[in-house]
């Protein structure tokens, strides 16, 4: 017998479309209604045209994200392996470490790094009675970047481990056995087999890394603005929400177009894994 | 496994917990430095629950978890539902692909774009002051529902479309056959929807951030004008309360977790002899 598909059965799906409709796709509508008006609502060009100024922050905030995003990728790719080396059990509990600070909130995490780096903190006090003297370190770019790193770096962790211990162990030693020294084979199998689990681990750092807000002021003492900074600044302080509008438009294009570069990078048939 | 490769294990964690750590340890200083350890005592604590704002707050982010997390899991689940049974790709397609804005799109532009809407619909109607618990209620469903509706269907796909058939044919109507057959078997990731989306809604900051006004703190709003001033231990003892509950939390999830484990080996072994 064919299934009965009621109308009722198909109209259950409705309000999450009425619901999205109003509250996912309006809401982008209304981005580019405000970056595109004047606040009396006359059309304009004037936000678009005002971006240019922000050009060298743009730019900071795509390098420091870069960056961050490059460094998560070199710090958690050998710890991603060498936990998915481990025995099961220990696996799972490794998994579970490295969640466990996620679920305390980004804000206190990064409150935490700015009382370790400032002068008088616990790093500088253990380096003076060393006899090797305070070291400015916070409110300097290093700091920002660090703090991007430190903030993301389990989103890095957790795609390539999953990836890795998929990884069918039998394939690693065959290439073992037909005489891959180790660089081979980390080279010729390893990391392409980890292609997936790279390509969401460097969206999923590079996406928040770049547009934080929070991270670059406290970590950079407000030198060292990014654009997450400019936008806060425009709904929160300033209320000039037409320019706040057309600076999260860029970013949001800036953001949709790595993507798409990252998928031409990685192979096609096989999808992210998230 | 070699040393080399421990000691490395070793050290990102010390990476990942040394902030915390540091942050447990000040949090019981008498003094008010974040740098020097005097002596042992729990003034913070006493000062934070003396914090009628940041009490406020606490209970503001539960009531605001539990209402948008029960929320979106309905209207979360019954999309699921109804996605599943849909024939056309197309449509089908092109529902998963909206689902996917907010989880793709960087939290401030979600924060952003639903502050604007609410904006310009609060001038609308001519009220200046629309941003509150109903708004940041929206904003939290809004990003709950990708999650519950894609823990939910992977778990519609994996059960038989017969056995609701069956339940049919066997005199259930629709609506009964959907609860007494399709229900159950979805019920893990309705529940992981659930438990997903209480905890983000409790975590999260920056889209909270644009979508409420003055009326209605959450916990991490707090925080945020907390940190704003000079860094005090008052904050570390909030932090470690909150790191020890989610330890906890995490600790009973798994044990309730290895123990329908058990259950389900048991039955299984039973079902096979």
């Amino acid at each position: 017998m064919k299934r009965k598909s009621s109308l009722g059965s198909r109209l259950v799906a409705s309000p999450y479309i009425l619901w999205s409709a109003l509250f996912i796709i309006a809401p982008m509508f209304f981005v580019l209604y405000y970056s595109f008006t004047t606040p009396s609502g006359q059309f304009t060009f004037d936000n678009i045209m005002a971006l240019g100024k922000y050009t060298g922050i743009l730019l900071r905030s795509v390098w420091f994200g870069v960056l961050a995003t490059l460094i998560c990728l070199v710090l958690a790719y050998p710890f991603a392996y060498f936990i998915s080396q481990m025995r099961l059990n220990t696996q799972q509990t490794m998994v579970a470490l490295v969640m466990l600070p996620m679920w305390m909130n980004f804000l206190i995490r990064t409150y935490s790094w700015m009382a370790i780096l400032q002068d008088t903190g616990i790093i500088n006090r253990t380096l003076e009675k060393i006899g090797l003297g305070p070291v400015h370190m916070i409110n300097t770019s290093g700091a920002v970047i660090l703090g991007m790193v430190y903030n993301f770096m389990p989103y890095m962790i957790l795609p390539l481990y999953s990836v890795m211990a998929k990884m069918d162990k039998s394939i690693i030693e065959a290439a073992q056995d037909l005489g891959g020294n180790r660089i081979n084979v980390v080279r010729k199998v390893i990391i392409p087999l980890s292609m997936p689990g790279i390509a969401s681990g460097l969206t999923m750092v590079f996406v928040p890394s770049v547009s934080t807000f929070y991270i670059s002021q406290k970590l950079g003492g407000g030198s060292f603005d990014l654009i997450g900074d400019v936008i806060e600044r425009q709904f929160q302080q300033s209320y000039n929400y037409n320019l706040g509008a057309s600076l999260s438009l860029v970013l949001m294009v800036l953001i949709l177009a790595c993507m798409a570069f990252l998928n031409k990078f990685t192979n096609d048939e096989e999808g992210m894994v998230i | 496994m070699k040393a080399p490769s421990k000691i490395y294990t070793f050290l990102i964690l010390l990476f990942l917990y040394a902030p915390i750590l540091i942050m447990i340890f000040f949090s019981f200083n008498s003094s008010n430095s974040t740098g020097l350890f005097e002596n042992f005592s729990l003034r913070w604590y006493t000062v934070l629950f003396q914090n009628k704002n940041i009490m406020q707050a606490f209970s503001n982010t539960i009531i605001l978890a539990v209402s948008s997390s029960v929320i979106a899991t309905i209207i979360g689940t019954a999309a699921a539902v109804g996605v599943d049974r849909w024939k056309k790709s197309w449509l089908r397609s092109g529902v998963m692909g909206v689902t996917n804005i907010p989880m793709m799109n960087p939290e401030i532009v979600t924060g952003v774009s639903m502050m604007l809407l609410f904006v310009f619909m609060g001038k609308l109607v001519g009220s200046e002051g629309v941003l509150g618990f109903g708004t940041i209620l929206i904003a939290h469903v809004t990003f709950n529902l990708p999650y519950v509706i894609l823990s939910v269907l992977p778990k519609l796909r994996q059960t038989d479309v017969h056995l609701a058939e069956a339940a049919q044919d066997l005199g259930c109507t629709p609506v009964k056959a959907f609860f007494k057959v399709v229900l159950p078997s979805i019920t893990t990731g309705i529940v992981t929807g659930l438990i997903m989306s209480f905890t983000l809604s409790l975590d999260d900051f920056i889209i909270s951030y644009f979508t409420t006004g003055p009326g209605f703190q959450t916990l991490p709003i707090a925080i945020f004008s907390m940190t704003k001033k000079r860094v005090k231990p008052d904050m570390y003892a909030l932090s470690t309360l909150i790191f020890v509950s989610i330890l906890v939390l995490l600790i009973l999830v798994n044990i309730a977790q290895s123990r329908g484990d058990a259950k389900k080996n048991s039955k299984s072994v039973k079902g096979d002899a």
